[in-house]
């Protein structure tokens, strides 16, 4: 194998892409930035932080309120990244997709305003167990306050999820199946369309957590017929603050609002008050306006480039990854699925994930470190926490050595 | 090799870590304490026995987490043991001090700034200060009554 980064394919040239993003010519502690650390947050190329400032500079102000001259422009924008998120999606329609603060509240936002209302006592919410906290958390809301179940669905050993076992967990009292597209600890990606399909013949709604599904899968939510898909801006290679609730029309249009307050209201009087259609009912106060055209100019920068060569680069630097750490017989890789995605982890014999992170951060690797906000994932392997690698369209194979090569010292320090 | 990074992970360190002093649990414990960082899930459990004369007659500690806090945690234990409950309160004051980075840690001995000193090493790394201070706070916890200590 060789150290150089690799050039996978004609239309995608990670060297290329990498020039886009500043931030990744640092140095830290006087050694080259490896950032490592994309599952947490990508970094943002220079098209969506340029994008963000002309705006700023020259087409901002609030958005569907004013008449004049730069409140229009504003508007337009703000509703053109709605098209855009739902190009993206593949979404039927534009209405079907609603602003939201990140993949976390769009999850809040279907268990308040969808899945609330439809629980008595008893029923049943079914999940995995690979799921990230902000995709059980307003789960547990539900059994806390309204009695319902959760019914938990386990992986294999090598950290896959089967469409049978989650078939299996749906009972005649199942309200919803909330599931990860792509776990952010294992990798895995699930069989959504298959398990969408199942969860639907039984009358099932199907939630899937697509926060980091959408960065490396090519999602296509007709495809897929998921009927709630969460995404959020700043792994995207957007900014921080917006994200967004897919959701198919007929489902938002049953759905109460969460949030009230102006913008998401038809009429209000003293004594009534009617609200307006989805997805403005959905997104009360002022949205996050500039954010919405960065995520927009995100997802044009992620779309312009083959998609599929850069999943082959990504999972290029899995799989070099994967090689060097098999070598390694003292660190055990955590989520072998077929298929998976380009996030890593593992645990190194003898050294705690966060005195292994310290080491690595002083090479120049940035990793993360702990639970990654999946406690029951962790629970379900006997560890308290991973070391994760997790890597972006703009990664190299030298960042995956340099990531060996500070385990290594690790060893030497710790071992 | 990085000098900061020798600082904190000093041989010291690592063989408390590796042989933790004064751990397990205390049976008769007069005090106890549970500390939880939830944002790397290191957990120490402090048992204290206090004398009738408010001394600490015996100290152990049980935990699961990352060298720093597990040193911390036995180098802790292997200090306290026989001290008044005023000493160690002192002696957390003078080892906060120290892993924050201050120079002229208050009231400290000589004896026990030098035997502290092993950890002054974590104040360049502030974000794993939280790492080495668990087990102190979870020590005052126990002592004022046993709540949940966080290490912040």
């Amino acid at each position: 194998m060789t150290a150089q980064p690799k050039r996978i394919s004609a239309t995608f040239d990670p060297l290329a892409a990498r020039a886009d993003f500043d931030i990744l010519s640092l140095e830290v502690y006087g050694r080259p930035l490896a950032y490592l650390d994309n599952a947490a947050s990508a970094q943002k190329p220079r098209p969506v932080l340029d994008a963000m400032r002309n705006f700023a500079t020259s087409e901002y102000a609030n958005v569907h309120r004013g008449v004049h001259y730069l409140s229009a422009k504003a508007t337009e924008r703000y509703e053109a990244a709605r098209e855009t998120v739902r190009r993206f999606l593949n979404a039927a329609h534009t209405d079907e997709i609603v602003f939201t603060k990140g993949g976390t509240e769009a999850i809040n936002l279907v268990s308040y305003s969808f899945l609330a209302p439809r629980i008595q006592p008893g029923d049943e919410i079914v999940l995995s167990v690979m799921e990230h906290h902000s995709n059980i958390v307003p789960w547990h809301f539900l059994r806390e306050r309204q009695g319902a179940a959760l019914r938990w669905v386990d992986v294999r050993e090598d950290g896959s999820l089967q469409a049978d076992a989650v078939e299996a967990a749906i009972g005649p009292r199942t309200k919803l199946v909330a599931v990860a597209h792509m776990s952010n600890v294992l990798g895995t990606v699930s069989p959504l369309k298959e398990i969408a399909s199942r969860a639907h013949a039984k009358g099932v709604p199907v939630l899937a957590d697509g926060c980091q599904g959408a960065v490396h899968e090519i999602v296509d939510v007709q495809d897929l017929d998921v009927d709630f898909y969460a995404i959020t801006g700043h792994k995207l290679y957007g900014p921080t603050g917006i994200g967004a609730l897919y959701a198919k029309r007929e489902r938002l249009k049953s759905m109460r609002p969460f949030n009230g307050g102006g913008e998401m209201i038809r009429e209000v009087s003293r004594d009534n008050v009617t609200f307006a259609d989805p997805p403005a009912r959905f997104e009360a106060g002022t949205p996050p306006i500039v954010e919405s055209v960065g995520f927009a100019a995100a997802v044009d920068y992620l779309s312009a480039f083959d998609r599929v060569a850069v999943k082959a680069h990504e999972s290029d630097l899995l799989g070099y990854a994967r090689e060097g750490l098999r070598e390694l017989n003292w660190v055990r890789v955590i989520g072998d699925a077929p298929g998976k995605g380009s996030i890593l982890s593992f645990e190194a014999e003898g050294m705690h994930a966060h005195d292994l992170a310290t080491i690595l951060d002083r090479e120049g690797v940035a990793v993360r470190a702990g639970h990654h906000c999946a406690q029951p994932l962790m629970d379900r392997f006997g560890v308290v926490s991973t070391t994760r690698a997790s890597f972006a369209l703009y990664n190299t194979r030298s960042e995956v050595d340099a990531l060996i090569a500070g385990l290594h010292k690790a060893r030497k320090i710790l071992g | 090799m990085d000098e900061t990074l020798r600082e904190l992970y000093q041989e010291v360190i690592l063989d408390h870590s590796r042989h933790p002093r004064r751990f397990g649990a205390l049976e008769g414990a007069t005090h106890t304490g549970e500390g939880y960082n939830p944002l790397c899930g290191d957990r120490v459990k402090v048992y204290l026995s206090l004398d009738g004369a408010d001394r600490i007659a015996d100290i152990r500690f049980e935990g699961k987490g990352c060298a720093i806090s597990q040193a911390s945690a036995s180098l802790m234990s292997d200090m306290l043991a026989g001290r008044s409950v005023e000493e160690a309160e002192r002696l957390m004051g003078g080892f906060l001090d120290l892993v924050k980075g201050e120079k002229e840690p208050h009231d400290l001995s000589a004896e026990d700034r030098e035997r502290l000193e092993v950890m002054a090493g974590v104040s360049a790394f502030p974000m794993r200060v939280k790492c080495a201070t668990l087990a102190w706070h979870t020590m005052k916890s126990a002592l004022e009554g046993g709540g949940p200590a966080k290490s912040e």
